[in-house]
């Protein structure tokens, strides 16, 4: 009895053993390859926030931690990316987190020009319903493209809403708990970057591509 | 070649894994909102079932029979995190739109179902047919199931083609129906059900007719050699 036990113990921990090589052998093989596509993605994402000629500096490279639980909906270090032409910086991309969509959290990064004008607003992660909030992706609609060039004239500014609330971004047909989240979590980031300006843009950069 | 015929026939009609064993329905109903991730799912579950088959066939002997379930489990595992490191890699747009529904390639029971049931008992060849067969019998309902959402929730085909496929694959988005408001109901799960549900009532209903086209040929070999006219 005791043997068969041992037996069939060893036999399994052989393929566990196996197994596991073969893994971390494709792991090995595909490490490179897939912090290249990551790289690759963040650089697409950037350049849709950030006007690529603007800047001279490896953008992705020069990255810093930001963390602020009441203006990024996050407690949580998330990061920011700052664009320098020369070293005068000229951009800043922030990752920040909409925590009141309709479905949970909705992942954004917002580019801001020095001066505090949208450069671009990208959805990153979500989980809105299909057909009616999910219009939040570029690749859905067009609506988020609608910050461009936006300015936060200060904290109480009206047009930071929705149309419905008296605002000048439009909401969707029956959707606008998502647009109004996302609406929100954009005029606080520029809340957060007005107020942390000199932290951003002269802190050194502290993450590398990857996370 | 007979038997390969008879896998062939198992797989996609008479057994079918998506419409008469109803195995691996989380992904079945999960991704199949486009066609182009219901494309993407029934590659990846292909791939990982050929593979998983064949491994199973050609080390059965040497696995003993009580300790059988983990070793399957662990194999189709190490196969499942294999093929997403891959797609990772090489289809990074693709990995993007299924996400956490690959590694759900693993709990598909369709996958160790055919380990246990088949390839844990035949050789390696009709095994990775069978691997082969089921997968694709399975993935022609992921796709039917992928084409009738899309159409009816969207009104297109092939959307987000280029994510899976490359650029040049943006000519192959069909708009068939303009919506000022996409079908939301078949977009989402229950509407998955439905359709599933159409698709079985339809499988049902024409069943006896197509069996009866098929069968007859595999039958009449029998009695040629045995000479009774047996009716089974």
């Amino acid at each position: 009895m005791k043997s068969i036990i041992s037996k069939n113990g060893l036999i399994l921990a052989g393929f566990a053993l196996v197994i596991s090589a073969i893994v971390a052998l494709t792991h090995q093989g595909t490490k490179e390859k897939i912090a290249e596509q990551e790289t690759k993605q963040l650089l697409r994402i950037l350049d849709q926030v950030i006007a690529a000629d603007s800047y001279d500096n490896e953008l992705y490279k020069h990255c810093i931690n930001t963390n602020s639980q009441q203006f990024l909906g996050s407690s949580h270090d998330q990061r920011a990316f700052v664009a320098l032409k020369g070293n005068t910086p000229v951009a800043v991309a922030i990752e920040t987190i909409a925590p009141n969509g309709y479905n949970g959290n909705i992942n954004l990064i917002v580019g801001i020009k020095a001066n505090g004008e949208v450069s671009g607003v990208r959805t990153l992660a979500h989980q809105e319903t299909p057909g009616l909030g999910d219009k939040i992706e570029i690749v859905k609609d067009n609506w988020i493209s609608s910050f461009n060039g936006q300015i936060l004239k200060d904290h109480k500014d009206k047009r930071w809403q929705v149309k419905k609330d008296g605002g000048q971004f439009d909401q969707f047909t029956g959707a606008t708990i998502t647009p109004r989240a996302v609406v929100q979590a954009v005029k606080n980031t520029i809340i957060y970057f007005e107020r942390n300006k000199e932290q951003l843009f002269n802190g050194t950069a502290r993450c590398g591509a990857k996370q | 070649m007979n038997q390969y015929a008879e896998l062939t026939w198992q797989g996609l009609w008479k057994n079918n894994p998506g419409l008469v064993q109803l195995l691996g329905l989380c992904p079945l109903l999960a991704v199949t909102s486009t066609l182009t991730n219901a494309l993407g799912m029934a590659i990846a579950t292909i791939v990982v079932m050929v593979c998983s088959n064949a491994t199973v066939s050609l080390i059965r002997q040497w696995i003993p029979k009580e300790i059988r379930i983990p070793i399957f489990v662990m194999i189709i595992a190490g196969f499942v995190t294999c093929v997403q490191l891959l797609i990772n890699a090489y289809a990074y747009g693709l990995y993007l739109s299924l996400g956490i529904f690959l590694p759900l390639i693993v709990t598909n029971c369709i996958i160790i179902g055919r380990a246990e049931a088949y390839a844990s008992k035949n050789d390696l060849l009709p095994s990775a047919y069978d691997g082969l067969i089921m997968g694709i019998g399975f993935g022609v309902i992921l796709l039917l199931l992928g084409a009738v959402r899309e159409i009816l929730g969207q009104g297109t085909l092939f959307s987000g083609a280029e994510i899976l496929l490359g650029d040049w694959a943006k000519s192959l988005t069909i708009h068939l129906i303009d919506f000022d408001q996409s079908f939301l109901f078949i977009m989402l799960p229950p509407g998955a059900f439905v359709a599933l549900g159409f698709i079985l009532a339809i499988k049902n209903s024409v069943n006896s007719r197509v069996e009866a086209l098929i069968e007859p040929p595999v039958e009449i070999e029998k009695p040629q050699r045995v000479r009774i006219n047996k009716v089974s």
